[in-house]
C-alpha cells in the first residue's frame, strides 16, 4: 500500500474544499486559511506541512481582500500533496517580476496600517510553497497556484 | 520560560484568563508588519506587536504561536479576544515599549527565529 504524509494511508480520491473570499471586510480575511488549518489537522497531517500550506494560503488571502476585492479559493487535497488555486478578478498585476521583489508593495497606507503591505506576500508565498505561478492581466485577474508536498 | 513568566517579565495584564499558562514558549517575534511575522517560522514563540486588529490573532494562529503581548498598554476589543480565546492563544497587554518588552524578553533568555541572523 502506498503511503503519503507520516504514514497516512493514501486517499482513494482527492478531496476538493471551495472558498468564496469577499472583499469587502478585512476583519474576515484568514478565515478560509483558519479554516483549512482545521480540516488538514483532522485528516492527520503533520505540523510543518499546515504551517507551510496555511500561511501560503493566509497570504493569498489577504491580496484577495487587499487588491482584488475578493475571489475564490479551490483546495485539492491529495495524500501526498496539497494544491492552492486562488482566482480574481481585480486589476491585475502590471508586472509581476516587481511584486514578486520582497519589500515592493502597491498596498495603500490605509492597509499598512493594519499591518499588511510590507512587500512580503507574494515572495512568503514562493517560500512556503514547492511549487508557485502567477499568471495576471491587467483589467482581468490573476490566477495563483501552489502546492505544497509533504 | 512559560507564558506566566513572559506576563511576569512584561509586567502585563491578562486579557484572556480562561487560557492555560503553564504553556512553554521557545522565542519571541517583534513585529508590527504581519508579513515579517509570516516570514520567519518560530517555535511555540510570543508576539510582541503594537498592532491590535483581528489579523494579529490570525497570522499567529497560523504560526501556531502561544501568546500575544499587546504594548504600549493597547487594550484589544471582543472581536479581538474572543478569536484568540477561540484559537487557543493567550493575550498580554504591558504598558511597555516594543523595544523595552523585546529586550526585556531577550535578556530573560528568549530568541528570535533560528534564521533571523
Amino acid at each position: 500500500m502506498r503511503r503519503g504524509c507520516a504514514g497516512r494511508r493514501m486517499m482513494a480520491e482527492p478531496i476538493r474544499i471551495h472558498y468564496t473570499v469577499t472583499g469587502d471586510d478585512f476583519t474576515q480575511a484568514g478565515t478560509a486559511s483558519a479554516d483549512l488549518k482545521s480540516r488538514l489537522r483532522t485528516m492527520g497531517f503533520p505540523a510543518d506541512v499546515i504551517r507551510k500550506v496555511t500561511i501560503s494560503l493566509y497570504e493569498g488571502e489577504i491580496n484577495l481582500v487587499i487588491h482584488a476585492g475578493g475571489g475564490e479559493i479551490e483546495v485539492t487535497v491529495s495524500g501526498d500533496r496539497i494544491k492552492l488555486v486562488l482566482s480574481d478578478s481585480g486589476p491585475g498585476i502590471e508586472d509581476i517580476e516587481l511584486a514578486k521583489r520582497e519589500g515592493w508593495s502597491s498596498a495603500p497606507d490605509e492597509i499598512r496600517s493594519l499591518g499588511f503591505g510590507a512587500g512580503m506576500g507574494i515572495p512568503n508565498m514562493i517560500k512556503y510553497s514547492d511549487s508557485f505561478d502567477i499568471q495576471s492581466t491587467p483589467g482581468v485577474g490573476t490566477v495563483v497556484t501552489m502546492e505544497i508536498n509533504c | 520560560m512559560t507564558i506566566k513568566e513572559v506576563r511576569s517579565v512584561l509586567h502585563a495584564e491578562l486579557l484572556t484568563p480562561e487560557l492555560e499558562l503553564s504553556t512553554q514558549v521557545h522565542a519571541a517575534c517583534g513585529a508590527d508588519m504581519m508579513s515579517d511575522v509570516l516570514a520567519y517560522v518560530k517555535d511555540q514563540a510570543v508576539l510582541v506587536t503594537g498592532l491590535n486588529n483581528p489579523q494579529v490573532v490570525r497570522t499567529a494562529d497560523m504560526m501556531d504561536m502561544v501568546c500575544i503581548c499587546l504594548v504600549r498598554g493597547k487594550i484589544p476589543d471582543e472581536t479581538f479576544l474572543n478569536l484568540a480565546s477561540e484559537r487557543g492563544i493567550v493575550v498580554l497587554s504591558s504598558h511597555m515599549t516594543m523595544f523595552t518588552a523585546c529586550g526585556l524578553l531577550y535578556e530573560a533568555g528568549l530568541r528570535g527565529a533560528k534564521n533571523d541572523g
